[in-house]
């Protein structure tokens, strides 16, 4: 008897996965379509281009050719400019972010520098450029004022259009995204850990050392780290600044792309963002351990 | 009235359809007297009062890309029109070259396809395939340098690599020579009208820095030299010089094409332009006939309208330098008020081939990062 209802029980069961199964699958395919879409497919476009020549042969040239001396250089004026102004903004954000967890959780303060951070970190690009010429430009509002009291900000020649200037312009995006990014961890810091320190004799040194200082960390290093790819894959903003030359990586991948002087080489362009993927690619693997490290204390 | 000249246009209009019906594709357009499409100089069409008669009968001449302002071609359109009772149609003002043998291309065997074209030299000698021979009455005053011996192409106006600049924002008002721009008066004002490594008009910005530091049209490193020193002086602003920034005051200072400088005079009062001696640096556009025209003779009696002493000085008028400018000198016949407005050189202008243009682009490109990065 029992034996006999067994294989019934089962098939109901099994009839009854089976018509479930395709519903499930149905939630995530859009996620899978977009990031096969835009993701997979362009990365697997520039990886196939990558390796063709300009007649469309099969050629490793690409990449023995982003040894050549100009291509270094724009690497590290994007490495420079990416670890400048992730470390600034990191600290400068997690200040900023100190300041707003700790005052009044629902207050004016933290709601008005939330959203406005919510703002400014996409705040990039035509308009963002626009702003700072219009501000302190060569011929800026500011900058034409102070120069009538006497006061020249650019005695060497206009900075805003060097490595600094690039770096302090980013500087206005990479704040405002370590504040959003750096709050729910300082948020997840229980003033319960500092009153137990206190209890136990310790002082404020002893806290941040002891404790807040190796919590925090993961946090903070993994959000330096996303600051990095942020400035590192920044395109819009560098282009509107400076018109021409490759300055910095995403630059000259657009170089290489357009010329009419004969000097365009695809191939290569492709290969140089094959090798920015793959930075970014190392760099957000590293941010994702580092969060995974972090939320195990801090939720 | 205008009823009048609608029936006159629709009849002329009626009437070249006719003749060009007539003559089908074997003879091309044209009277019995000329045949157009086929004649390599007014002589083979019969002479000047034939290849006028053979093109009024056609009514039409659809030229491309050649804005009005851009080198005072709107003289040369109205007095054409005006002179010869001929329909100009101006197609896509703002076209590029390629663009324009683009449209040779697309709108074959229509009769909106341009009967001619002005492109820069080296999409003319990409295209020549589609070109006819011709040879306009005035041939021997070009130099043999800027045409092509069986009459494929032939070169029609340009100008000199120059120094544009606001007198008002430099040291002292005026430019004498290229090591000028290296003072201290100069902070953040110089720019290229481009990115040298893809913009051709930057590239040759740089090569004439070249030929006025010891350089030549074979050896651009001299000028990637200067930039690098200007831009160590802190002179050099990274970027594109346009009619924009000059008006707004961030490029002061451009190194462009003289033709093209001088229209910042209606932005900046005052512009002027600075070309170094023995660093004469020339680029000049290039004409050709198509050879399918849909208005064979229309499209020969205008390139001889445009080589003529008035098709020649309405150039000139514009600021461009055109191609028999030495001769019409020689001749008496140039515009001499026009030409005193042309910035002053002295000195013979190079023209780089192809071939040196492409190889000192690729110096250019190799080294331009390093030298103002």
């Amino acid at each position: 008897m029992s034996l006999a209802g067994t294989p019934a029980v089962n098939t109901a069961a099994r009839s009854a996965r089976s018509g479930r199964l395709p519903l499930t699958w149905l939630g995530v395919a859009p996620f899978f379509v977009f990031v096969g879409l835009f993701l997979l497919l362009p990365t697997g476009i520039i990886a196939a281009g990558s390796l063709g020549d300009k007649d469309g042969h099969l050629t490793l040239s690409n990449f023995t050719e982003l040894q050549q001396a100009y291509i270094i250089k724009s690497f590290l004026n994007s490495a420079v400019i990416s670890i400048a102004s992730a470390l600034v903004g990191a600290l400068a954000g997690a200040l900023s972010a100190y300041a707003v967890a700790t005052g009044n959780p629902r207050g004016t303060l933290r709601r008005i520098v939330t959203s406005a951070s919510g703002v400014f970190a996409q705040f990039g690009g035509v308009t963002l450029v626009f702003a700072f010429l219009a501000a302190i430009g060569p011929v800026g509002l500011l900058r034409v004022l102070l120069q009538d009291h006497g006061v020249d900000i650019f005695p060497n020649g206009v900075w805003l259009y060097d490595m600094s200037g690039l770096t302090l312009i980013y500087m206005y995006f990479q704040i405002p995204l370590m504040v959003l990014v750096f709050l729910p961890a300082l948020d997840g810091i229980r003033p319960q850990w500092r009153e137990a320190t206190e209890s136990l004799g310790g002082t404020t040194w002893h806290y941040w050392r002891y404790v807040a200082g190796p919590l925090l960390a993961p946090a903070f290093l993994g959000c330096t780290l996303l600051l990095f790819a942020n400035a590192f894959s920044a395109y819009a903003t560098a282009a509107v600044l400076l018109t021409q030359g490759g300055v910095i990586l995403p630059l000259q991948i657009s170089n290489l792309f357009t010329s009419e002087t004969g000097q365009a080489q695809p191939g290569l362009a492709k290969a140089l963002a094959l090798a920015m993927i793959a930075i970014v690619t190392i760099v957000m693997l590293l941010y994702t351990l580092l969060q995974r490290r972090t939320s195990r204390w801090l939720r | 009235m205008k009823f009048a000249s609608f029936t006159r246009h629709v009849g002329v209009a009626a009437m070249a359809f006719l003749v060009v019906a007539a003559c089908g594709g074997t003879s091309g357009g044209g009277n019995a007297s000329c045949v157009a499409k086929s004649a390599k100089s007014v002589t083979e069409c019969g002479g000047m009062d034939a290849l006028v008669a053979a093109a009024k009968a056609e009514g039409k001449l659809n030229i491309i890309a050649t804005p009005p302002d851009w080198a005072n071609y709107g003289a040369s359109i109205d007095a054409f029109a005006a002179k010869y009772g001929i329909k100009i149609t101006s197609a896509n003002p703002n076209g590029s070259s390629q663009e324009e043998v683009d449209a040779i291309k697309n709108l074959a065997g229509t009769s909106s396809a341009p009967d001619v074209v002005d492109v820069g030299l080296s999409v003319a000698l990409a295209n020549t395939a589609l070109f006819a021979n011709y040879k306009v009455a005035t041939w021997n005053d070009i130099p043999d340098s800027q045409k092509e011996a069986t009459g494929l192409w032939w070169q029609d106006y340009g100008g000199n690599m120059g120094v544009g600049y606001d007198p008002s924002k430099i040291p002292g008002g005026s430019i004498s020579s290229i090591q000028d721009l290296l003072g201290s008066g100069f902070k953040s004002k110089v720019a290229l009208a481009g990115d040298p490594t893809k913009s051709n008009q930057a590239l040759n910005g740089v090569l004439m820095a070249s030929l006025a530091n010891g350089g030549s049209v074979t050896d651009v490193s001299k000028g990637v030299d200067f930039f690098h020193s200007l831009k160590a002086a802190g002179n050099y602003v990274p970027i594109i010089g346009t009619a924009a920034t000059v008006k707004a005051g961030t490029t002061p200072v451009v190194f462009e094409w003289d033709y093209l400088s001088s229209s910042h005079g209606k932005d900046v009062s005052g512009w002027k332009i600075f070309e170094p001696t023995g660093a004469l640096l020339a680029n000049y556009y290039t004409q050709a006939i198509n050879k399918e025209a849909p208005h064979p003779a229309a499209a020969r009696l205008w390139e001889e309208y445009l080589f003529s002493d008035d098709g020649q000085n309405n150039w000139l008028k514009g600021g461009a330098r055109p191609v028999r400018q030495a001769a019409m000198e020689k001749s008496g016949k140039l515009d001499a008020a026009a030409a005193a407005k042309l910035p002053k050189v002295t000195g013979t202008p190079v023209f780089p081939t192809a071939d040196q243009q492409t190889a000192a682009g690729t110096y250019v490109k190799a080294h331009w990062s390093s030298a103002v990065g």
